[in-house]
């Protein structure tokens, strides 16, 4: 099964290559034309899956170490090395499961330049993929980072009023960090003459030397996470964003934060790691606690889920840096269950947005009357949103607190708190915009959810309750890396 | 005594001295065949790129020359630079109308004077390739005849280049005189036993003079003003090769030379380094012109350049020189670009006419933002490249001085990402006014193959750059 994940990693590119061509021999403007460029992306992204699909049914979850292995030397030492493990496998799965989602949520919601907004998505995928893929660092920083621009187009192109602030503000935050992450790497490089991943794992830098290589990644990790206080170009973003880019940024690339602090951050520095745990306990908990209270005065439906993800990236930072399996588990579940959710609840927004074009929680009111199916659909991932049992919002967040538990027990009362501040601003907007009787008078022939609206959500609400119930599809696959890394971080910082 | 060795390691800049003598008696008598004069010009440099490459190492003419595995790998590369140069200015001043057919061979002569700089073993010889190559590029600057901004350019370039090769003649004689030579062997020599003040003093003139010629502040006043009133194609050839020539010198005379006074003259280059690159970026925020803007890049560029040097190691030099070839590739493409527009007959220069190219020139657009996001190091493109190698040997050199400059030059690039991404923007969210003329093919091609080898082609070509320039950096004899 050697270069499966090569094969992954780049047949997005298969699809820009087919739009390309079709843009070439067609009249690029034709209707037909442009229906085909939808399709094609779909088949793409759905072929994509089905390999991913593939690779986790090969996946041997009894073996810690990297599988599927590609090396090829490349040049001045790098290689290019490819790999997943059972911490980075989830993600590829994540990814190529959101991708056909967000393409058919665009499929009648985008109207200008749609090839070019297809190809911006695929090779956003094959990026996103390359980064839980790559096992070299300088192969990990290309992904990483390229991925900016992409997101960068879909935001100033495609997106709201403020588009082009939002997608500056979105390149330059997360630039400023990436390139202290590029100083660390190349340091790296230089004083262990590698730049494979796996052999810096067992490499030990010295403990000051740790120190600032710990602090250059956090600063690039932490603003993608994003970490409060460098969350602030996440609302923005978000908000000007077209309903697939939220689910993208939501969904998968803040996901990238998570895995770099689980790639390198624990295993690469363990004694920084444990040395600056505090630090980040303390702003994981600001972040539960501060932005669900920002997020309850939130007027605007986007920015408050906007601001609902800060929170709950909190609850992941703060699972990683537990550095014991169970918190570590929670972590990964955490992510991938805040993928799926947040996901949906942006593609919720996305609904009502494209009947009314407004976001203004005060503009609607009482949908239920006249949207029963959305308005279920809604309940459901608000409450995994807040956690509620049997959703996958639940085993994340309470495997984290429990894994935190043991190492600090504060921090994890301090979260438990904001478990309520969730519960609060989840339903209060769920009651103001679903509940209560239609008063204002553009909402009177709304319309329910079409079959396609219906068809997107369907496989959304089967992850989140299949995730809820039976959290050991996931918690099998990582089980062997995730202790592994555990036990090896723990024996590293001799605890 | 010449011998017979001597000649065959000067093989090179004997078919580029023949063939430009040869071209112009030529062109004296048949001014009209300028293309088939383009043509033999672009087959001499092509022979002398080839005889460099294969030629005899060693050194000749008691040292005045040097020909070894550095001057190989900058000649091959300023001489295709060069030849690419060709046609592009070429169908330029035709299209304007001026039929001189002296624009090719001013180019050999240019070509000439460069290859001598990658080859200088001594002070004379160094001085005899700057002069030689600036004055070709002084008229060349100049050459649009008619147009007010072009002779402003030309002699704007002619003033201040005739100032630092004042520098750098002064720098030449101190050294001399405290060192007692002009061999940069024997300097090393006098070096080693001890620098003196007078020869510092030298060094630092030396410097000077060079930072001019590769446009690094503060000795960087020039550029905008050049770069703006020169014709754009013109613009595209010495924003590139003139300077990977200039760097290769200065490189060629800190490490031959000077070597024992390493620790000086680092601190001077880390200082450089860094005022270039933050000028080129906090200036570069102002400009709204595409060629002034430009020119900051380039500042910013060169000070990255300078900051590999400024690593005064193998590493720092193999980063140099395969950060001047990458940047030479892109800075080529991105007048090529340029020389390619242009709207109801007038250039497109500034940022806000390139309002909505994207979609009415899809295939300049992208090469433009390729070269944007390039400039700005972003992975993949060669500029990320480039950038790599010279912060990994900067970082890793352990002396804090050049590991904090290389973390305030790559907080630099972020300041700098802001004009490269208003240029994208501008290409790619803006409505677009149509009406562009008519895309010339060569421009295009030169730009859309610049584009290609930015990338993908530069992941591919670094299998084989990076040796090479490991090779030539370590014939410049520093410790790795």
């Amino acid at each position: 099964m050697t270069g499966i994940l090569s094969l992954i990693t780049y047949s997005p590119l298969i699809g820009v290559a087919a739009i390309l061509l079709l843009q070439a021999l067609r009249p690029a403007d034709d209707p037909k034309t442009i229906n085909a460029v939808k399709w094609i992306t779909l088949v793409t992204t759905l072929a994509t899956l089905a390999l991913s699909v593939l690779l986790v049914a090969q996946y041997d979850p009894a073996n810690p170490g990297f599988q599927f292995v590609e090396d090829h030397a490349w040049f001045a030492g790098l290689h290019y090395r490819m790999g997943v493990d059972g911490i980075s496998i989830l993600f590829v799965l994540l990814t190529a499961f959101l991708l056909p989602i967000c393409i058919a949520a665009s499929w009648n919601t985008i109207e200008k330049r749609v090839p070019a907004y297809m190809v911006c998505f695929l090779v956003l995928e094959t990026l996103v993929i390359g980064v839980f893929c790559a096992l070299d660092l300088v192969l990990f920083y290309l992904f990483f980072e390229f991925g900016l621009v992409p997101m960068f187009l879909i935001i100033g192109i495609w997106g709201g009023k403020r588009r082009v602030y939002a997608a500056y503000k979105f390149f330059l935050y997360t630039l400023l960090g990436s390139v202290l992450m590029l100083a660390a790497i190349l340091f790296m490089i230089g004083s262990s003459g590698t730049s494979s991943i796996p052999e810096l794992m067992t490499y030990s830098f010295a403990p000051e030397v740790q120190t600032w290589l710990w602090l250059a990644f956090f600063a690039s990790f932490a603003v993608k996470m994003p970490m409060w206080p460098v969350h602030t170009w996440l609302p923005d973003a978000h908000v000007e964003a077209p309903t697939a880019g939220s689910v993208i940024l939501a969904g998968i690339l803040l996901k990238m934060g998570g895995y770099g602090f689980l790639r390198f951050s624990l295993p690469m520095f363990p004694q920084a790691s444990d040395y600056f745990a505090p630090l980040v306990f303390a702003l994981s908990v600001i972040a539960i606690v501060y932005t669900s209270l920002v997020a309850f005065r939130q007027t605007d439906i986007k920015k408050l889920i906007a601001y609902s993800s800060v929170a709950h990236m909190g609850f992941v930072t703060m699972g990683i840096f537990a550095g014991n399996a169970l918190g570590v588990q929670g972590a990964i579940f955490q992510m991938l269950s805040h993928g799926v959710i947040s996901g949906a609840l942006f593609l919720c927004v996305g609904v009502v947005y494209d009947r009314m074009h407004t976001r203004e929680i005060a503009f609607y009111g009482g949908l239920v009357n006249r949207m029963p199916w959305y308005a279920a659909t809604f309940m459901l991932f608000t409450m995994g949103n807040v956690g509620l049992p049997g959703t996958s919002g639940f085993v994340g967040e309470i495997t984290t607190m429990v894994g935190v538990y043991e190492i600090s027990t504060w921090t994890a009362v301090v979260a438990a708190t904001g478990v309520i501040f969730s519960a609060v601003y989840a339903l209060s907007l769920y009651r103001r915009v679903i509940f209560g009787e239609i008063t204002n008078p553009a909402l009177a022939d709304i319309t329910d959810l079409d079959w396609r609206e219906v068809a997107i959500f369907a496989p959304l609400i089967a992850m989140t309750l299949y995730l809820g119930v039976y959290p050991a599809a996931v918690f099998d696959l990582t089980q062997a890396s995730v202790d592994n890394l555990a036990a090896v971080y723990r024996a590293a910082i001799g605890g | 005594m010449i011998l017979s060795n001597d000649l065959a390691l000067a093989v090179p800049e004997l078919i580029l001295a023949i063939s430009a003598l040869g071209l112009l008696v030529v062109g004296a008598f048949a001014p009209r065949q300028t293309g088939a004069l383009a043509l033999a010009a672009m087959g001499a440099l092509a022979l002398a790129a080839w005889a460099a490459a294969v030629g005899p190492i060693g050194r000749g003419f008691s040292g005045g020359m040097i020909s070894d595995q550095a001057s190989a790998f900058a000649k091959v590369a300023i001489y295709i630079a060069s030849a690419v140069a060709i046609p592009l200015g070429q169908k330029w001043f035709e299209r304007k109308a001026i039929r001189n057919f002296e624009f090719p061979i001013l180019i050999l002569l240019a070509a000439l004077g460069m290859g001598m700089m990658a080859s200088a073993g001594d002070l004379i010889s160094l001085y005899i390739g700057v002069e030689l190559h600036s004055l070709a590029l002084y008229v060349l600057a100049a050459m649009h005849r008619e147009d007010a901004k072009a002779s402003e350019a030309g002699l704007k370039y002619f003033v201040l280049g005739a100032l630092s090769s004042g520098l750098l003649l002064y720098g030449s004689s101190l050294i001399y005189g405290f060192a007692g030579s002009t061999k940069f062997d024997d300097i090393a020599v006098a070096v080693q036993a001890g620098a003196g003040t007078g020869v510092l003093f030298g060094l630092v003139f030396l410097i000077c003079g060079l930072a001019f010629k590769v446009s690094a502040a503060p000795f960087h006043m020039w550029t905008p003003d050049v770069y703006e009133g020169a014709p754009t194609p013109v613009v595209a050839f010495f924003a590139g090769a003139p300077k990977l020539a200039a760097m290769v010198l200065l490189a060629r005379v800190l490490s031959e030379g000077f070597a024992g006074a390493a620790d000086q003259w680092r601190q001077v280059l880390v200082l450089i380094a860094l005022l270039s690159i933050f000028v080129g970026a906090f200036v570069g925020l102002a400009q709204t012109n595409l060629k002034r803007l430009w020119a900051y890049s380039s500042i910013a560029n060169i000070g990255y350049a300078v900051l590999g040097l400024a690593a005064g190691n193998a590493e720092g030099m193999q980063a140099m020189l395969v950060f001047m070839v990458l940047y030479m590739v892109d800075v080529t493409g991105f007048f090529a670009c340029l020389t390619a527009l242009s709207r109801e007959g007038r250039p497109m220069e500034t940022i806000d006419d390139m309002a909505g190219l994207f979609k009415e020139r899809p295939a300049i657009a992208l090469a433009m933002s390729v070269f944007s996001l390039s400039a700005l190091g972003l992975p993949p493109f060669s500029g990320f490249w480039a950038k790599f190698y010279v912060f990994k040997a900067a970082i890793n050199v352990g002396d804090p001085m050049i590991q904090i400059a290389a973390v305030l030059g790559l907080v630099g690039s972020v300041v700098a990402a802001f004009y490269y991404l208003r240029l994208i923007k501008v290409m790619w969210f803006d409505p677009a006014p149509s009406g562009t003329d008519a895309i010339p093919g060569e421009a295009k091609a030169v730009a859309i193959g610049a584009a290609l080898f930015s990338f993908p082609v530069v992941l591919g070509a670094l299998v084989f750059l990076d040796p090479l320039a490991k090779a030539a950096a370590a014939a410049f004899g520093l410790a790795s």
